[in-house]
């Protein structure tokens, strides 16, 4: 069939189920929108900027598990990408961004809104590509999708010219298999690596599952649970793991880190086996490498052969994909009696807390409500700062893939545009809290604009401390509290901001005895909410892994 | 240590940037790098001799494959294989030492493939190490330029089965 490479880009993504896409219109892709006009299957939301329609669109793609689609134009909608391009590198996200580009016979001559953008993301995508010859544009398109898609998953940039939009193209859907000669992820573990794991599981005495990012990726939660309540080993997350098991039971640990929980972090130096599953050993997760879990072996699985041991020394290397692997495994193992490190486990749990510095309006507190009224019910999106460690703290994740952060690039801006995306990925069924910081918030709250354009069930629990509060404890600790541009002392009344936009409430909580009437007012609605909580700058996220320490070398724990 | 890596990639434009991008992005020492077309006009074959230790090389290879470009990586360095590098270097000499330098090019096997009053260009192929040797025996008349090709390598006939 005859069409414009416009409209073959729109089919094809029309074939893989794609709803929605997020992107900004300028003159090197009017071609692409023209096709849009005339496409009744996929809608088009108008973001207020790129970077926040690339944090939309992967924050979108994470929750229905096949990549968002974002647009910018050549040049400076470009650019706006690199930013939401590069937070989904860090994180696995699949993402598809498309970028209009000057007319490939104007390339490199500095023509109006021309940049190098396939140049500029290099090391932050999965993969790039500079379309010059339209002959080429189907291919690529489906070589694109099916790289962002399949293995670890990733970001992948098509730059399309003007020309090739509007070029005539041959397409017939693809049904075949994409084949690509230098791609070809492994998903099946090594059968006597799958061996020696269930041999080092069954004869270990103190085990623990440390469950990354990879696991929400790879759908094995069901994994993890018979893991965790058949097998009675314990477990932790990183990050990005949070969201994959519930962590109101016993023998779940919450968060490790430089900001994890403390029983977590005593957790991993006690055991004396770590089967550790989708993650990358980020040095906020591990604190000094020297001491990470000294006193055990590691077993590492993952998909990418380039994580193992490019920070942590493994014992047990397995490839492949965590649910695939970790359902071999359990074929394996036995239950094992370890009642000894189960104690224990009790033990670090009910005698280890976070120190809670208090405050007039705790922030702790009232993520702690939140959970305790909504865990089940809603997903949570969060900025990056202290009421972001917070959130990972203390809402305690019952539901599958149920928190949208900024792990590996924290990116301040990430939160608004991501409840966004994941509102209209629920198709509005479910409450999106966007936790989010007085900074945070201002990088991106002209998405509030777009939020009640469609009317998408969001609810923005600002945290305002009049600060850039995370930065602010960093300084308390590591400049001897010479405090350097942490303040904002022209911050708009937030709450009076948020009405003026039509269809908007706004609420606001200055005392403890307000936080649960006011959140169970603004649930109570399905529209778009702010809720602003005047909090104080003298909060300090506890506990910390002081830089170079290890992970059970915590300041900020209460003992009992 | 050095390491010699035999990378198959697709003869695309781009190619050499991806590769070389990921080498500074990532803090590794490219000591040398050739590419060039193989057989198969589609591809390109790289050799690239890379200084570091065991679990750095190892780093690089996987960091290598996961380039959707790369097709294929071997570390040839413990794997038979013939490797030339090809060198000019440019000397000084007059009529009064080049006779010398004459007797010695032949030791090395090299040739003259230029000559001026008051310099000469000499040329010669070999591994490495013996384009280090005659640098380094020349050095003394005085070396005013040298461009190296970096190495070329191939594993030999038998030396897959290894
Ligand atoms: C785009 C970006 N710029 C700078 C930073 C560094 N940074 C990390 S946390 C933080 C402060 C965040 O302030 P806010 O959103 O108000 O959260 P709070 O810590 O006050 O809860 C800053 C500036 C960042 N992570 N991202
Ligand atoms: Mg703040």
């Amino acid at each position: 069939m005859k069409m414009t490479g416009a409209e073959a880009l729109l089919k094809i993504l029309e074939g893989y189920g794609v709803k929605h896409i997020f992107g900004y219109p300028g003159g090197a892709v009017l071609p692409l929108y023209d096709a849009i006009l005339n496409n009744p299957n996929i809608e088009h939301i108008l973001v207020r900027s790129e970077q926040a329609g690339a944090h939309a669109a992967a924050a979108y793609g994470k929750y229905i598990g096949q990549s968002g689609v974002c647009i910018g134009t050549s040049g400076p909608g470009a650019t706006n990408l690199v930013t939401g391009i590069a937070n989904a590198y860090m994180d696995s996200i699949p993402l598809l961004a498309i970028t209009g580009q000057v007319d490939s016979s104007f390339i490199g001559r500095d023509a109006f809104q021309e940049a190098d953008i396939t140049g500029i993301t290099m090391p932050i995508v999965k993969h790039n590509y500079l379309v010059k010859d339209p002959k080429k544009l189907v291919d690529i398109i489906y070589d694109a999708w099916h790289i962002a898609n399949t293995g670890r998953k990733g970001p992948v940039l098509i730059d399309i010219p003007r020309n090739v939009f509007e070029a005539t193209v041959d397409f017939e859907p693809r049904t075949d298999l994409v084949k690509i000669k230098g791609y070809k992820p492994t998903y099946e573990g090594h059968q006597s690596q799958i061996k020696k794991a269930v041999k080092m599981i069954n004869s270990s005495f103190k085990p623990l599952l440390l469950v990354g990012g990879g696991v929400n990726f790879s759908k094995a939660e069901k994994e993890v649970v018979e893991f965790v309540e058949k097998y009675n080993i314990p477990m932790a997350t990183t990050l990005m793991g949070i969201g994959t098991y519930d962590e109101t039971k016993d023998l779940a640990l919450g968060m490790i880190g430089m900001h994890g929980m403390p029983y977590a972090n005593y957790a991993v130096h006690h055991c004396d086996l770590l089967i550790a599953v989708g993650t990358r050993f980020g040095d906020r997760a591990t604190g000094s490498l020297s001491k990470f879990a000294k006193d055990a072996k590691i077993i590492h699985i993952d998909i990418d052969p380039a994580e193992i041991g490019k920070n942590v020394l493994i014992d047990l290397p397995i490839v492949g994909d965590a649910k695939s692997v970790l359902s071999e495994i359990l074929l394996g193992i036995e239950i094992v009696e370890r009642n000894e490190w189960l104690e224990k486990i009790i033990e670090l749990k009910s005698r280890n807390r976070m120190l809670l510095h208090k405050t007039a309006l705790n922030p702790q507190l009232i993520i702690q409500k939140l959970g305790d009224m909504a865990r089940d019910d809603i997903l949570i999106a969060t900025d990056v700062g202290q009421h972001q460690m917070f959130a990972a703290q203390y809402f305690k994740f019952s539901q599958e893939n149920s928190l949208y952060t900024s792990g590996g690039l924290g990116t301040m801006g990430f939160g608004l545009p991501a409840a966004e995306g994941v509102a209209l990925a629920a198709g509005g069924k479910k409450q999106v809290f966007c936790i989010t910081g007085d900074g945070s918030f201002q990088m991106n709250m002209a998405e509030m604009a777009t939020i009640v354009e469609h009317n998408l069930p969001v609810k923005i629990l600002l945290l305002n401390n009049s600060s850039l509060c995370l930065v602010k404890q960093l300084q308390h600790f590591q400049c001897d509290k010479r405090f350097s541009e942490v303040s904002f002392t022209g911050n708009p009344d937030f709450s009076a901001m948020a009405r003026s936009y039509p269809n908007m409430t706004a609420y606001r909580i200055e005392n403890e005895d307000e936080i649960e009437s006011v959140l169970k007012e603004a649930m109570s609605h399905n529209g778009p909410s702010l809720i602003e909580c005047i909090i104080s700058d003298e909060n300090l996220v506890y506990p910390i892994v002081p830089a170079k320490k290890g992970l059970a070398e915590m300041i900020g724990v209460e003992k009992w | 240590m050095k390491y010699t890596l035999s990378v198959l990639v697709e003869n695309r434009p781009g190619v050499l940037t991806r590769i070389a991008g990921l080498f500074a992005r990532r803090g590794y020492n490219i000591d040398s790098l050739t590419v060039g077309r193989t057989e198969d006009e589609r591809y390109s074959r790289m050799t690239i001799v890379v200084d570091g230790g065991q679990d750095i090389v190892e780093q690089v290879a996987k960091q290598l494959h996961k380039l959707i470009d790369v097709i294929k990586v071997n570390d040839i360095t413990e794997v038979p294989h013939v490797e030339r590098e090809l060198v000019f270097i440019q000397v000084k000499s007059d009529s009064n030492n080049r006779g010398e330098i004459m007797d010695l090019l032949k030791i090395f096997r090299g040739r003259v493939v230029d000559l001026s009053k008051n310099s000469m260009i000499v040329e010669t192929t070999g591994d490495c190490g013996k384009i280090d040797a005659i640098i380094n025996a020349l050095s003394p008349y005085g070396i005013k330029e040298v461009v190296r090709t970096g190495k070329i390598g191939l594993i030999r006939g038998d030396g897959r089965k290894n």
